[in-house]
């Protein structure tokens, strides 16, 4: 009996956390209780496979296929448009920045990256390799279109 | 003057009268080993990122930047210091480029560049000195870890094997081509080949 009954304390202590977590807030901080630190994520890998990707809609500014860490992007020094500006392309076969980041808010074409669309990750991002947290459920206009 | 250097001659050519030969030859053997002994060790004491970042240009400026780059932290843990990028390993090439750095010390004195300001005013230049020397020596320092030979360009993400294959296999250009900035940031690039 008193085995029974130590038995089912500990199995009743083991399992009152999980019901907890099952039915918490959902928030940034997730179902830490207040007094406690979560522990970090981990950081995401970079998906590193300079494989082009699928834009969702036409306007998309397409994600970078590579790792950029250390990049510098400033009045100094543009890494990205190293080997992505017209005259870079020839020998590092990158592709061109679209001749639409030549234009100024005229819609003026200027000789190279106007200054406004010089911060390439304003718009472009890297991708990791990581679990959505939410579920997406764009669809892409063909397939509106198709219904 | 001519009658100075000529009893310097003479003392200097006339046989000991109080010393043994053994005591002058061992003698000058031991004093060797300490002279010679002594000035490895300054040297190697120079060579230190200690000694390097122990001046504020240093430690203020290039050090800060290295920090948090790959080649200071990273997931193995091997690092490099300053003088494994910036001076030569070989014997003779370290006497040279430390002769050149005499005129480094000239400019610590006269404060060259002492403040921010006066450091980013003098960076292109100084950038353009190693730029220069790693180019004439086909980034040597590079290649005392990072060696071609062994470079598995499979493990490379694609495009890092592509460009190595047809540019680094090829010898048409050397790691500082294109890895400019890799430890510290970048001065003004406008005009600079590469950029």
């Amino acid at each position: 009996m008193r085995k029974i009954i130590i038995l089912a304390t500990l199995l009743s202590s083991g399992l009152a956390p999980t019901a907890q977590a099952q039915d918490y807030v959902a928030t940034l901080r997730g179902p830490t209780p207040l007094n406690e630190q979560p522990s970090a994520p981990a950081v995401p890998k970079v998906v590193d496979e300079d494989t082009k990707r699928q834009r969702s809609y036409p306007e998309q500014p397409p994600t970078i296929p590579h790792s950029t860490r250390d990049y510098q992007v400033d009045l100094n020094a543009n890494k990205c448009l190293a080997c992505h500006a017209r005259r870079r392309t020839g020998e590092s076969e990158a592709p061109m920045v679209s001749i639409t980041h030549f234009m100024d808010r005229d819609g003026q074409i200027l000789a190279t990256v106007s200054p406004r669309r010089y911060f390439c990750n304003q718009c472009h991002v890297i991708e990791h390799r990581v679990k959505p947290l939410v579920e997406n459920d764009f669809v892409d206009v063909d397939t509106v279109l198709s219904k | 003057m001519k009658e100075r250097l000529k009893t310097a001659w003479q003392v200097f050519n006339r046989p000991s009268i109080h010393y043994s030969l053994g005591f002058l030859t061992l003698g000058g053997f031991i004093a060797g080993i300490i002279f010679w002994g002594a000035f490895n060790t300054v040297l190697e004491a120079t060579n230190t990122e200690l000694f390097c970042v122990s001046c504020h240009e240093m430690r203020d400026n290039v050090f800060e930047e290295l920090k948090g780059t790959i080649h200071y932290t990273n997931r193995s843990g091997v690092r490099a210091t300053c003088p494994d990028c910036h001076v030569p390993h070989d014997w003779t090439d370290k006497i040279a480029r430390k002769m050149q750095a005499s005129k480094e010390v000239w400019g610590k004195v006269f404060g060259t560049i002492n403040t921010r300001e006066k450091f980013l005013a003098h960076r292109r230049t100084l950038a353009g000195n190693e730029w220069a020397r790693l180019k004439a020596n086909d980034s040597l320092e590079c290649r005392n870890c990072h060696d071609f030979e062994f470079m598995d360009i499979t493990r490379q993400s694609n495009r890092a094997a592509a460009a190595h294959e047809k540019y680094l296999a090829s010898g048409e250009k050397t790691c500082i081509d294109c890895h400019k900035g890799i430890a510290h940031r970048l001065p003004d690039m406008a005009g600079v080949q590469g950029f």
